[in-house]
């Protein structure tokens, strides 16, 4: 595949890693931000061949792993009413609640549906007039676009029987929260590719100005990866911190402007917990009072709902950076990609599921370059 | 949800009021909403995102990664 297979091959990979050996002189803590970038680090055994000087530690990037507990019980509650067809990418399904999970609506007769995206459930609208048609709107800057064009177009279609379950959460105010932190180790960043497709990066230089750390616009192929990690470290070595972009065929400084436009009329921001960590200020999006007619949390009955979490599972902490998954008491044991006790073990961004999944603690790196997905 | 893949737009059609494409991604093919990329078009590699093409992929742009690795090498010679 093109703009791909060119990304994958282990011979340009490995002459980045020797250049990243040549230029680092002591030990650095870089965070990438993205779970998608986690997974990618871990699939292709690059955490492993990077020098040990550098400490990756793995941010709260996932979407399905910081969606609050309380808005997934108010989706879980949505989701029974019989005249309710729940709409949700299919990640969402299998995050457990404070009781159980979409999955389990759905084996108890819920219509619990999985759409790849925001407009097959507008569709889904379309075409049962006598039905709710409810969309679990979650994800960063990446899924903003898609989720509010699903408002627009429902509008434009003159559909009274859609609406959205907003929980939207921004990369910006999560990192500045992460480097306000009296606790953080954190140096550099790699920041998300596809995130900053759409959003651009021209909210990075402030950051940069008022914590001098770098921060490097990344991609996720082996290619893209280690060319972040050495521009971080280039950076870093040279005493110096500035937002630079090392994914410039999908990048630019301004991003989508189309989509931010979009973004805005529909949404706002509002403060935002983040499941495990807390409420970040002003680090949601939700929507505007003029489309509050899409707002499932008015049309439901859902104020009312306390959520409780798991005792055991340590994803807060994870989401985080201060521990790492084998840490966890239930790491691999209690929790399973297939029996979750935590978000971070379901979703293909989570790091205990990236952990679970391609961790190869006795058998040492692999070789990089496999054949396309 | 973050993991965009580029395809290469094979089709453009309009449903609903909204420009539409057939993106290929090596041999996959699903429908992609091209509201957000006005200036793509047949043939041009696109990211997408839950159905929504957020970027077209830039083969100028492209070429930087080229030029970071013709510098590497570059530099090991002279050392």
């Amino acid at each position: 595949m093109r703009f791909v297979d060119e990304y994958r091959d282990a011979g340009p990979v490995h002459a980045v890693l020797a250049e990243i050996r040549k230029r680092i002189s002591r030990p650095w803590v870089l965070m990438e931000i993205c779970g998608g970038q986690t997974h990618a680090l871990m699939r292709y055994g690059l955490d492993q061949l990077l020098p040990e000087a550098i400490e990756l530690v793995h941010g709260p990037g996932c979407p399905v792993c910081v969606t609050p507990l309380e808005q997934l019980d108010k989706a879980l509650a949505i989701a029974a009413h019989p005249e309710v067809i729940f709409t949700s990418y299919g990640d969402m399904l299998r995050v457990p609640g404070s009781g159980r999970d979409l999955f389990a609506v759905r084996a108890a007769g819920g219509d619990v549906r999985v759409v790849y995206s925001p407009l097959d459930a507008v569709h889904l609208a379309q075409q049962n007039p006598d039905r709710q048609v409810v969309f679990f709107a979650i994800g960063f800057e990446t899924t903003a676009p898609a989720n509010a064009m699903s408002v627009l177009q429902a509008e434009r279609l003159g559909l009274r029987n859609f609406s959205l379950l907003v929980s939207h959460v921004r990369v910006p105010p999560a990192i500045e929260a992460i480097l306000s932190a009296e606790a953080n180790r954190v140096q550099g960043f790699l920041a998300a590719g596809h995130v900053c497709a759409v959003m651009g990066y021209h909210e990075y230089p402030a950051l940069v100005a008022r914590f001098r750390v770098p921060i490097v616009v990344t991609g996720f192929e082996p290619l893209d990866l280690v060319r972040g990690v050495l521009a971080a470290v280039r950076q870093l070595e040279a005493g110096q911190a500035v937002a630079e972009n090392a994914y410039q065929r999908a990048v630019t400084f301004d991003g989508n402007r189309p989509a931010q436009k979009v973004i805005r009329s529909v949404f706002e921001d509002c403060d935002r917990a983040w499941r495990g960590i807390g409420v970040i200020p002003m680090s949601g999006w939700r929507l505007r009072e003029v489309y509050a007619a899409f707002d499932a949390e008015r049309r439901f009955d859902v104020a009312a709902i306390r959520p409780q979490e798991s005792s055991v599972c340590i994803a807060g902490e994870v989401l985080q950076g201060r521990r790492r998954p084998p840490d966890c008491p239930a790491f691999g044991g209690a929790c399973t990609p297939e029996h979750p006790l935590g978000a971070t073990m379901v979703s293909s961004e989570g790091a205990c599921a990236a952990y679970f999944n391609y961790r190869r603690e006795e058998t040492g790196a692999v070789e990089i370059g496999c054949a396309t997905r | 949800m973050c993991l965009g893949v580029p395809g290469q737009i094979v089709e453009v059609r309009e449903r609903d009021g909204l420009r539409m494409a057939t993106v290929d991604f090596g041999g996959t093919r699903r429908e992609v909403c091209l509201a957000y990329v006005p200036e793509a078009g047949l043939g041009d590699y696109v990211v997408v995102h839950v159905g929504f093409a957020i970027s077209v992929v830039s083969e100028t742009e492209a070429r930087e990664t080229q030029a970071l690795l013709e510098e590497i090498e570059g530099s090991s010679r002279e050392t």
